[in-house]
């Protein structure tokens, strides 16, 4: 219930943030990036697929492979990591459970992308097993 | 916040039915949402069978004759009867939309079902409370800025800038849009909706404001704006034909335009 307080104090709120834009702007321009890297992605998965593990740490020897494989990893997650921020901050109105909703969302993509690219380079410069 | 079901006190019970007059030549049965805000209980569905060879062709005009005929406890909201005031916005057979221009001919089924705007706080039976709608219009300031001193005669516009309000400036506030909108109902206190966002537009669209940048740091915000995820329910409902959701992307270009 808000009480007595008018329906302009009401619209109002808190007022404008002042941001915004930016997210729109990342969230389609990794979308447009992760529709470019399907492009190698998909052939790359599937000779890996058929090549199996050595197969794999083979191409990602190579540094254009290696290159666009953390890319793909760092923007996909990049791009899920804005996209369950925006189904939180829809669905999840309590702020204490939206607060840590959203640090786990960072905390889990960030550290995935952290691990994923250590794992890459790894796998790059032949230390990987 | 998402509610996937109805709260327990906005649970609907089944209610009264009124039976068709002897003699009634075509009967048509409407089931319509009732809610007594000095009862103390649920709301219930009443069902009408209704000689609609007595009534006009509309939704309105048989809610008219319910009224007039069968029941004159039912309360809903009407004024102009040509889909000018937006006073009749309604959900009827599952749609919002204005009684007065949907014919009851146009419900498919058996029954036409018929309840207040959706997720909104109702005041009685077909009425929802607008106070907070009607505010949201109201904060996107509709009126004209300007820093300029006033011309002697009228701000001039160009015959290809008036164009520009086109499919705009015709909204009548209805609220059908927003109140169609999942992320309005999910979000009302904080999101604008379409219908406040499709004014933004039409004082962006306007070669004589002078408040442009002004108008978009007040909507430049993840709520506010940004909360609009081009569901198009606005686009599909709107009784005028306008699309609410096209004005939407429109603003949201006009920001990454001063942006990059």
């Amino acid at each position: 219930m808000s009480g007595f307080r008018t329906g302009l104090g009401r619209a109002r709120g808190l007022g404008a943030s002042k941001h915004g834009v930016g997210h729109f702007i990342a969230e389609r321009g990794t979308g447009a990036a992760l529709l470019l890297l399907s492009f190698w992605l998909i052939p790359f998965a599937l000779a890996a697929a058929r090549g199996g593990y050595v197969a794999a740490r083979e191409m990602l020897g190579s540094p254009v492979n290696s290159a666009l494989a953390i890319l793909t990893l760092v923007v996909g997650l990049y791009h899920a990591m804005m996209g369950v921020r925006v189904i939180v901050e829809d669905y999840i109105e309590r702020r204490s459970t939206k607060a840590i909703l959203l640090l786990l969302n960072a905390l889990i993509g960030w550290g995935a992308a952290a691990m994923g690219t250590v794992a890459l380079l790894k796998l790059t410069f032949g230390s990987g097993s | 916040m998402v509610e996937l079901t109805l709260p327990k006190n906005s649970k609907v019970g089944k209610g009264r039915h009124y039976p068709a007059p002897d003699g009634a030549e075509k009967v048509r049965r409407f089931k319509v949402y009732r809610w007594d805000p000095e009862g103390q209980g649920n709301p219930v569905w009443d069902t009408y069978d209704v000689d609609v060879s007595a009534c006009g062709p509309m939704v309105l005009d048989a809610l008219l004759h319910i009224k007039n005929v069968m029941d004159p406890t039912l309360a809903f909201r009407r004024s102009c009867r040509e889909g000018v005031c937006g006073s009749c916005a309604m959900n009827i057979g599952g749609r919002n939309t204005l009684a007065c221009t949907h014919g009851w001919e146009e419900v498919s089924g058996a029954e036409v079902t018929i309840s207040p705007l959706p997720h909104m706080p109702v005041i009685k039976d077909l009425i929802p409370d607008l106070t907070l709608f009607y505010a949201q219009y109201e904060s996107i300031e509709p009126w004209l800025h300007t820093v300029t001193p006033e011309p002697q005669k009228e701000w001039r516009q160009s015959e290809e800038d008036r164009q520009k309000l086109d499919g705009l400036y015709e909204c009548i506030l209805c609220a059908c849009c927003s109140t169609s909108c999942p992320s309005y109902w999910w979000n009302q206190e904080k999101y604008l909706g379409p219908a406040a966002l499709l004014q933004a537009k039409r004082w962006l669209a306007d070669s004589r404001d002078e408040a442009t940048g002004e108008r978009l740091d007040a909507l430049e915000d993840p709520f506010k704006l940004y909360r609009c995820h081009t569901i198009m329910n606005c686009a599909q409902v709107c009784p005028k034909g306008l699309n609410p959701a096209k004005a939407i992307s429109e603003i949201k270009v006009m920001l990454v335009d001063r942006t990059i």
